[in-house]
């Protein structure tokens, strides 16, 4: 799944993704049909729309295979949203099977034992996004593949588990609180000295990236994938 | 549902949006909210290493998911037994109701003072206006409570009401009060407060609690506190009424105790209260003290409606208010800005769901959350906090949320059609390569405004420095 933020405004995110798990030796399908697993209609309070959305993703990606995503935040609306938002409809058991199907990028590539084979020599910091740590209740494998990564120091940040307080439309329409979790989070990256701040869910660290720059906190920011692309 | 009665304060007029950035420019509260909370926290890391808490909240939330399946069974066993101890039970459709009884009890009995102690029940249903209203003094006597009585503010906060207040702003209360000279030293102005307190308490006429927890089996009432000024206001005046929300009650002691010893655990990390009142009945004839008459006010305000609804959950809740020192956003803007009784995740749940749907608050309290699960895991019940806002969002039934509706109809019907997903996707590139030239974009036109209000928007990936 390429996801729709990736889509938009980093396209280098899934295509590092999937450069990480051919290099693995995974045969990688992305299915042309996908657009967004309908998250943002979902967590806004318009379940009607958002499931006409997620239809379109039961559909593009049906079939056996494992789904894999490079967002802690998409996936859990994959594992933990689907079965409610399609409880009761046709679409049921596509739905529970999809979500069966759907893991989060580090956590297949753990899962899996893949070798990413990935170098860095520099200090990272690893900020625990939201659905990532207390949806699909995952701290261990982005570590893990960080960990495995030849010449990589990870720097853990203060308060790693706290929202940065992007959450979707909340960042819209409360943008005052979301921007003070924000900076605070930033800065809790920043002064671990880490050479970037890495994440799991593009979202997060456009908001914290985002919010660094305005408020003149030196940070750089990269995806977890684009990290293990190399 | 029923509840057409405002759960809200009514002075909270300005928007939520406005209210929070208020909050936010306060430095003294922010600071406040970081000590309550960092201690919160390391309370709450201690008792995790003390005791099986995961196992515990497993067992606290099979507990109270069995007492609201057989709630109707179990109040009627505490009515029985209540009334068999010499207490009365009086059943209240809602807030109003809830207070006409109270208001009419005092002027059946002639009287003059209520002394009050900790109670959200009571502040849901405005008790205080229906008392003065009524003609009588209504004097909280819970430390926090009364500071924020002085200075013409309602509590929002379940436990440490008066977080956002300093020492010199509650010194200039306390001697406002009284017209005295207070002192600006801790121990002092416990001692002021105790002494004016004292006075109180000799003259009620009636005290009333909040409930805790209500033990069918005995027909028990437990009322926590950590003051003492709840025993004092359950046994002196002649008359105690206990406001209970209906959902409060448990089935034996065996769940009574687990829960008693679970909520101070949540709430203030520590493995007990520092008081619990067990209150069986008003003072029997071969005890020395306590009330010649207990009152007990069973409140539906909108909570049967609930039962048996993907909502029902929002009823396991004790009230230990671990989910509002969890919350990243009630800790950034404290529990005044939300302007109900019931602030944080399980305010931002429950208060649309006793005042109705309709009202424009439940277009804003459920979505001042990012969702960010903290509430869940803090939760000792196991209450899936940010599920329920999800679904008390998808039921909100208010203009601004239709509007919200009809835009994203839009974003449903494009994105449900790949051929026009791709246009979009394409013509986003576009503009984002169009407008940050230099990497970063500074100001959106139109709605996506709302983003770099607060943050640039990095053009390309992974962002320029």
């Amino acid at each position: 799944m390429r996801t729709c933020l990736a889509d938009v405004a980093a396209p280098s995110v899934w295509k590092a993704a999937r450069t990480v798990l051919q290099r693995a030796g995974v045969e990688v399908v992305v299915p042309r049909g996908q657009t967004c697993c309908g998250q943002p209609g979902w967590s806004s309070g318009h379940p009607e729309e958002a499931r006409r959305v997620a239809r379109r993703a039961l559909r593009a990606f049906a079939g056996d295979d494992p789904v894999v995503v490079p967002s802690g935040s998409c996936a859990a609306m994959v594992c933990h949203g689907y079965p409610e938002l399609f409880a009761g409809t046709p679409d049921e058991d596509a739905a529970a099977a999809m979500a069966e199907r759907t893991v989060e990028l580090t956590q297949f590539i753990a899962r899996e034992g893949l070798r990413t084979g990935a170098e860095l020599s520099g200090t990272v910091t690893y900020h625990d996004s939201c659905h990532m740590l207390r949806i699909l209740r995952e701290r261990e494998s982005p570590r893990e593949v960080l960990g495995a990564v030849a010449g990589l120091e990870l720097i853990e940040m203060e308060q790693t588990d706290v929202c940065c307080g992007f959450g979707g439309t909340f960042s819209v329409n409360f943008p005052e609180v979301s921007g003070r979790l924000g900076e605070e989070k930033a800065r809790a990256a920043s002064v671990t000295g880490a050479h970037e701040l890495v994440a799991c869910d593009l979202s997060c660290l456009l908001h914290i990236a985002g919010r660094a720059r305005r408020t003149g906190v030196p940070l750089r920011a990269r995806h977890i994938a684009e990290v293990l692309a190399g | 549902m029923s509840g057409t009665r405002p759960v809200v304060y009514t002075d909270a007029v300005a928007p939520l949006r406005e209210r929070t950035r208020e909050a936010l420019a306060d430095d003294e509260l922010h600071g406040n909210l970081a000590t309550a909370g960092a201690s919160w926290a390391a309370g709450r890391a201690r008792m995790g290493r003390e005791h099986p808490f995961a196992q515990m909240r497993e067992r606290g939330r099979a507990i109270r998911r069995d007492n609201i399946r057989h709630l109707p069974e179990l109040l009627a066993r505490l009515e029985e037994r209540v009334t068999a101890a010499g207490g009365t039970v009086v059943r209240v459709s809602d807030g109003e109701a809830a207070c006409r009884y109270i208001t009419d009890l005092a002027a059946a009995r002639g009287a003059r003072t209520v002394a009050k102690s900790k109670s959200m029940a009571t502040e849901e249903i405005k008790l205080n206006e229906a008392l003065e209203e009524a003609g009588l003094r209504a004097v909280e006597t819970d430390l926090g409570e009364w500071i924020l009585q002085l200075a013409g503010q309602h509590p929002s906060h379940i436990i440490a009401p008066a977080v956002h207040l300093n020492r010199e702003q509650i010194r200039e209360l306390f001697a406002a009060e009284s017209g005295e000279e207070v002192p600006d030293d801790r121990e002092a102005l416990v001692a002021h407060a105790r002494r004016r307190l004292r006075e109180v308490f000799a003259a009620a006429d009636i005290g009333v609690s909040g409930v805790n927890l209500a033990v069918a089996e005995t027909g028990t009432l437990c009322v926590v506190e950590n003051e003492g000024n709840a025993r004092l206001v359950t046994a002196l005046p002649r008359i105690h009424v206990a406001v209970m929300g209906m959902e409060r009650v448990v089935e034996d002691w065996d769940q009574a105790a687990h829960l008693l010893q679970l909520l101070p655990m949540a709430a203030i990390g520590d493995d007990a209260a520092t008081y619990v009142n067990l209150i069986t009945g008003p003072r029997a004839p071969d005890e020395a003290d306590g009330p010649e008459e207990l009152h007990l006010v069973l409140l539906d305000g909108g909570r049967a409606a609930l039962r048996g609804t993907d909502l029902e959950e929002a009823l396991d809740c004790i009230r230990c208010g671990a989910c509002l020192y969890s919350c990243p956003m009630w800790r950034s803007v404290g529990g005044q800005a939300y302007g109900s009784p019931y602030s944080g995740p399980i305010g931002a749940v429950i208060t649309p769901l006793l005042e109705g749907m309709r009202g424009e608050r439940s277009s804003e309290l459920p979505f001042l959350s990012s969702l960010c699960g903290s509430c869940h895991d803090a939760c000792p019940v196991g209450i899936p906090l940010h599920d329920l806002l999800v679904r008390v969002r998808g039921r909100v039934a208010t203009p601004t949320h239709r509007r919200d509706r009809r835009l994203f109809a839009l974003w449903s019907r494009a994105w449900s059609s790949p051929a026009l997903y791709g246009a979009s996707r394409v013509g986003a590139r576009i503009g984002l390569r169009l407008f940050g030239r230099r990497g970063w974009i500074g100001r959106l036109p139109g709605p996506a405004g709302r983003w770099t209000e607060q943050r640039d928007l990095p053009s390309r990936w992974p962002p320029r420095e």
